[in-house]
């Protein structure tokens, strides 16, 4: 929809370029931006001019650029060491979006708008993905996306403040995956996703919660644990309280489902 | 100036600079460009940018700058239909069309692959089509072709294609908001963020003081009239509750102050700047705590009369003696059904654009469903004459009983006239639909019902409460609807019932597809079901055994003369072919697992074709000088397919080709009068008036020709485009010409009125699985029959049931409007959700063979009763897999589980 209350679009070449002031917005894919009035803001700051690299493969790990478009993030092959490189397409098809805002789509964006259901979300912090941010003064920070996202629509980042990359570990791309979603409607909006990884040789498991829970949780085992000792780490990490409400899944049935799903998981990698 | 290329045009413009590129386009005058939600949800605006599918209402417009655009538009090459667009004509992959753009716009796209064709409900998760159920886009998309040619004289029962297909599928068919006038003025209005609110002070002050706004109106500004939104022939049916603007709130979303500007930024920004003082009301939203004694009191008893405070109506009656029924019965069935509020999302949402014209008088262009009604509202409200007021459509885009309202076409109206007669357009958005407008009434129905061994019912004793929110728009009509037909498709000595409609704080009902039969079909279908269970009877058994027949009083709970009468009685077939369809099954085989328990069930619904309130139609025929004909007929076309019957019908009178016969609709000025096209009547009304004026039409002929060759008249016939007088051919341009020598002008009209109504039946089955423990739900085979008489247009009456059906899945499984404190929660499609192609399964559909006495041509109403039937079978199914009865819809996962679906057997 049109954001008529935008006065100006900066183009910047560089982050040092900005002069972050409150109004301004960083503009990526544009596709959650554009599809709610945003009456506070009034200039866009284009990212797209910096010409960031989409996908680097790195000794440490595979560097995604906050706006690499999801079309090529689902285009990606990796090393054939990197198992959990199919995850990407299966996190990918948890969207309630359509292929084609693929096309406009971030991965940042996703991660930054910070929904519970943020299927980027689930899948860097099931690959224990770590985030660089710039600040708008000071140096580069790393915060991992499990912390990046604090609840519903809210995240860590400060005033200005760009997410600038998300290197998933190679130690994580090495692991094995399984990863279970469900939706009230057909291929919609999740309301409990829920991945795991695991090391070939039964260590480190770790469970990720998404879209259940206002915000990604981890719960990590030394090795693939028992169907008990599953149940009852959740039940200890995530009473009650916890669970996230919303028109996508009651709370209740998110709580239900996630003790189903992770079973089924577990199942699956023992 | 930038540089935009668009389907090969270069344009040198420039965006404003949070534009997106779907109104950039529409800037161009690029109209194919749709606006179904404005939020990236729906598909309706998809566009190509270099080549790769968009939804252009998110692309910001200054990144289509140096790219190749590719719209609708530029779809077709050198006036050749692209193939999608061909599949799209052959297999009539549209009814209203509104989605068609978008719908090509994606499977036309090089990234649509062959991955993605065999793989629909992913590949469709962004595109939503209000109308078709998808079964006509899946038929495109597999090469399907569902016309036939248009033959002279037998153009009755023909599936003839959409006389505007070719207009739809290249982007030219124009829509409520698919013009360019000059000097065109937005309003907006500021919506009540307050359930319950007294206006103490307005500061309009600051709001025009905005570069741009023109105008600010406030309560104080416009003609305190009462009325209602609703659209019918009698407007004494509805009560007179509702103000233009109003200085009491009583929903969140109503309508308070209109901003009237340049520019729809400086429109929005004026709704911002104004300062609203308010007293904040106690408020109610449930409707039974609204009957309690001490509750908040919605209107003023000075101003709307009620029943008894928030009472609006109380309907009852009893027939025979109920309790004596009950003493009578050997069991009993109680239980308590509810259903929800759901809105229509017809794609192209409400909005209308109103002006002076060169001839003095004022025009509204607007998206109705009943355009001479809002006319009459129209002159009342502004103090006109109602020959001053033109009002009419062009293409509208779904209604489903949403636009059977005048809620878009008064302010403007108000404005224009205030302003010189410049015009005033006001385009609602995807939020204002889910909160300014009006949605189905929900409504709570408790059920007692008892038989005998055998399965004879001996008594029936319900009791419904409505909540018609805080305006009484077909509240009593709805409620009378749902105190009606569900009850009277059962014989019973002994039925009595009270319904009840009551205001609440909550957003107001209004029509909806089904209107109020739908939620009490809904209880009845499902107690009939326990019913059966509890006497271990076949649930089709137990309804044969009951159902009316010819011969018995079509009669609820009153006893009084009706006009329903059966011209026809096709609901044994329609039950037959269910019941023997579900048993031979589809081979369609529940998901592996213990834990997916398997079910069927099935529901009935009764349709008197018609409304019991007044209802009438005219048409005018005249033949051409090149001999082919025109129509003129008032009724609106909002994806119905009434225009294509209306052409049909009237071919087939006279024994032409449907496309010999032009045809003008829903145009105050130029068709007679028209009730509107709501309540199952475009066939049986409007199509009567059509069926009496082509008679007339072809007597006026025939008795020219027979005065002019001095031939008797029983010896002169129509033969396609000529007349046959004894052995003499004369070519109708001939008749003509003679006709224009001695001023005989070849033009007729007649008038239809609605008595009796026959009666129509639809009856769905359902086989699902359903898991234990996520809930989730799928329908493995639907199959649904319809007794509608004889079908005009066989391909349409399909496409009008699939939409139908798609509907009530909708209802039963989908659709959820989450409300707190009467704030609605999920106003986007995204948060809630309508069905996706994912969402809605393919249903096989039968007609029962039966050509109806009272119906014109033997036709009966189609459109609309296809919903009813199928949430209570959807329940009945989920019972019979589970043992739990879900009794409140809707059926989402998370409802099942907190309904005791673990507790399944």
């Amino acid at each position: 929809m049109n954001l008529n209350t935008i006065v100006e679009v900066k183009r910047p070449k560089s982050f040092e370029d900005i002069e972050w002031r409150d109004g301004h917005a960083f503009l990526g894919g544009g596709t959650w931006l554009f599809s709610e009035p945003q009456v506070t803001t009034d200039t866009l700051v284009d990212l797209q001019q910096f010409g960031w690299p989409a996908l680097t493969v790195k000794p440490e790990g595979l560097e995604i650029a906050a706006t690499c478009k999801i079309v090529e993030l689902h285009d990606f092959k990796g090393p054939p060491e990197w198992k959990a490189v199919p995850l990407f397409d299966k996190a990918i098809d948890c969207f309630l979006m359509s292929f084609k805002i693929w096309n406009a789509a971030t991965v940042g964006g996703n991660v930054v708008m910070s929904l519970p259901a943020g299927a980027m979300i689930s899948l860097t912090a099931a690959l224990e993905g770590v985030c660089t941010l710039w600040p708008q003064n000071g140096k580069p920070r790393q915060v991992p996306v499990v912390d990046f996202v604090t609840g519903m629509h809210t995240n860590v980042l400060q005033k200005g403040e760009l997410l600038r990359s998300i290197l998933l570990p190679t130690a994580a791309l090495t692991k094995r995956f399984a990863i279970r979603q469900v939706s009230l409607t057909h291929f919609g909006r999740s309301a409990a996703l829920i991945i795991a990884t695991v090391k070939d040789d039964g260590s480190d498991f770790l469970l990720t919660v998404s879209a259940a829970t206002p915000r990604p949780v981890h719960i990590r085992f030394k090795k693939t644990p028992s169907a008990s000792e599953l149940h009852q780490a959740i039940d200890q990490q995530l009473p009650p309280g916890s669970w996230f409400n919303d028109v996508h899944g009651s709370a209740p049935y998110k709580r239900h489902i996630t003790f189903y799903l992770a079973e089924q998981i577990r199942a699956e990698l023992s | 100036m930038s540089k935009y290329e668009v389907n090969g045009r270069l344009y040198s413009a420039e965006p404003k600079p949070g534009q997106c590129l779907r109104t950039f386009l529409r800037d161009l005058e690029v109209f194919g460009v749709k606006k179904g939600c404005d939020a990236g949800d729906c598909g309706a605006c998809t566009v190509w940018v270099d080549g790769h599918p968009f939804h252009s209402c998110l692309v910001p417009a200054f990144r289509g700058e140096g790219k190749k655009i590719t719209t609708i538009e530029g779809l077709s090459q050198n006036g050749k239909l692209h193939p999608i667009q061909q599949a799209f004509h052959d297999a009539q992959a549209f009814q209203c069309g509104y989605c068609a753009a978008g719908m090509m716009m994606t499977t036309a796209s090089a990234a649509f692959d062959e991955a993605h064709k065999a793989d629909l409900p992913h590949a469709l998760k962004g595109n939503i089509c209000r109308c078709t159920g998808y079964r006509s886009i899946v038929d495109a998309l597999h090469g399907k072709k569902n016309i036939e040619e248009d033959v002279a004289g037998k153009a009755l029962g023909a599936s003839l294609a959409n006389p505007f297909t070719d207009a739809i599928l290249t982007g030219k068919a124009h829509y409520t908001m698919d013009v360019a006038m000059e000097g065109m003025l937005h309003l907006k209005v500021l919506r009540s963020p307050h359930a319950h609110a007294r206006l103490k002070k307005i500061d309009k002050s600051k709001a025009l003081a905005v570069p741009g706004v023109v105008a600010v109106y406030t309560w104080d500004d416009v003609p305190r009239r009462l009325y209602s939104t609703a659209l019918r022939e009698d407007h004494l049916v509805d009560p007179d509750d509702t103000y233009m603007l109003d200085n009491v709130a009583r929903f969140v979303g109503q309508r308070l102050v209109a901003v009237i500007g340049e520019t729809e930024a400086a429109v929005e920004a004026g709704v911002r700047a104004v300062v609203i003082d308010y007293e904040i009301l106690p408020t109610v939203f449930d409707p039974v705590a609204a009957m309690e004694p001490g509750a908040p009191i919605l209107h003023n008893k000075d101003e709307v009369v009620t029943d008894n405070g928030n009472i609006f109506c109380t309907l009852q009656g009893e027939i025979g003696d109920v309790t004596k029924g009950f003493k009578e019965a050997d069991v009993i069935h109680e239980n308590t059904y509810s259903t929800s509020r759901v809105q229509h999302v017809h794609l192209e949402t409400h909005g209308s654009i109103a002006y002076k014209g060169k001839d003095g008088r004022w025009h509204v262009r607007t998206s109705s469903q009943g355009p001479f009604a809002a006319r009459t509202k129209l002159a009342y409200l502004m103090g006109v004459p109602a020959s001053q007021v033109h009002v009419y459509t062009e293409r509208v885009g779904g209604g489903f009983g949403g636009k059977q309202e005048m809620v878009s076409e008064d302010l403007p109206l108000f404005a224009t006239m205030k302003l010189e007669g410049r015009p005033v357009k006001w385009e609602w958005t995807r939020e204002d639909e889910f909160i300014g407008a009006t949605t189905r009434h929900q409504m709570t129905t408790k059920v007692k019902i008892g038989a005998k061994k055998d399965g004879t019912l001996t008594a029936l004793d319900v009791s419904v409460v409505s909540n018609t929110g805080a305006y009484g728009n077909h509240a009593s009509e709805t409620l009378a609807a749902a105190m009606a037909s569900p009850f009277a498709a059962y014989r019973c000595a002994n039925k009595k019932g009270i319904g009840r409609v009551v205001y609440t704080n909550m957003i107001p009902g209004g029509g909806f597809r089904g209107y109020g039969a739908s939620q009490t079909t809904f209880a009845m279908e499902c107690a009939m079901d326990e019913l059966a269970k509890v006497l271990g009877m076949d649930p089709f058994e137990i309804r044969r055994k009951n159902v009316v027949r010819p011969g018995d009083n079509v009669e609820s709970i009153w006893m009084k003369p009706s006009d329903a009468s059966f011209g026809s009685h096709g609901i044994d077939q329609c039950l037959e072919i269910v019941q023997r369809e579900l048993k031979k099954g589809n081979g369609v085989k529940k998901p592996d697992g213990a834990d997916w328990l398997e079910g069927t069930g099935a529901a009935l619904a009764m349709l008197e074709c018609g409304p019991p309130t007044e209802h009438r139609s005219g048409a005018e025929m005249k033949l051409l000088a090149d001999g082919t004909y025109h129509l003129a007929c008032g009724s609106s076309e909002m994806g119905n397919g009434i225009t294509t019957a209306h052409k049909q019908m009237a071919a087939s009178v006279v024994g032409v080709r449907a496309a010999d016969v032009d045809i003008i609709n829903a145009d105050t000025d130029r068709t007679p009068h028209d009730t509107g096209t709501f309540a199952s009547t475009g066939t049986v009304v409007a199509g009567k008036a059509v069926m009496i004026t082509a008679e007339a039409m072809k007597a006026d002929i025939l008795d020219f020709a027979s005065r002019f060759t001095k031939t008797p008249v029983d010896k002169c016939r129509l033969d396609k485009d000529a007349v046959i007088c004894g052995n003499k051919r004369i070519p109708l341009t001939e008749l003509h010409a003679e006709g224009a020598k001695v001023a005989h002008r070849f033009t007729v009209s007649r008038k239809a009125y609605l008595s009796p109504r026959t009666i129509a039946f639809n009856v769905q089955g359902v086989r699902l699985a359903v898991h234990k423990v996520t809930g989730e739900v799928r329908i493995l085979h639907s199959v649904h029959a319809a007794d509608i008489g004889r079908a005009i247009n066989p391909m349409q009456c399909r496409g009008q049931l699939d939409g139908a059906v798609a509907m009530g899945y909708g209802w039963a499984l989908v659709e959820n409007m989450v409300h707190d404190e009467g704030h609605m929660v999920n106003p986007q499609l995204r948060n809630c959700r309508v069905p996706a192609f994912a969402d809605t399964p393919h249903t096989d559909i039968f007609f029962a063979d039966t050509v109806d006495a009272i119906g014109p041509l033997g036709a009966k109403s189609q459109g609309e009763c296809g919903i009813n039937p199928v949430a209570p079978a959807v329940s009945n199914a989920l019972a019979n897999a589970t043992g739990v009865r879900f009794a409140h819809l809707p059926f989402t996962a998370d409802r099942l589980f907190a309904g005791g679906l673990t507790r399944a057997k």
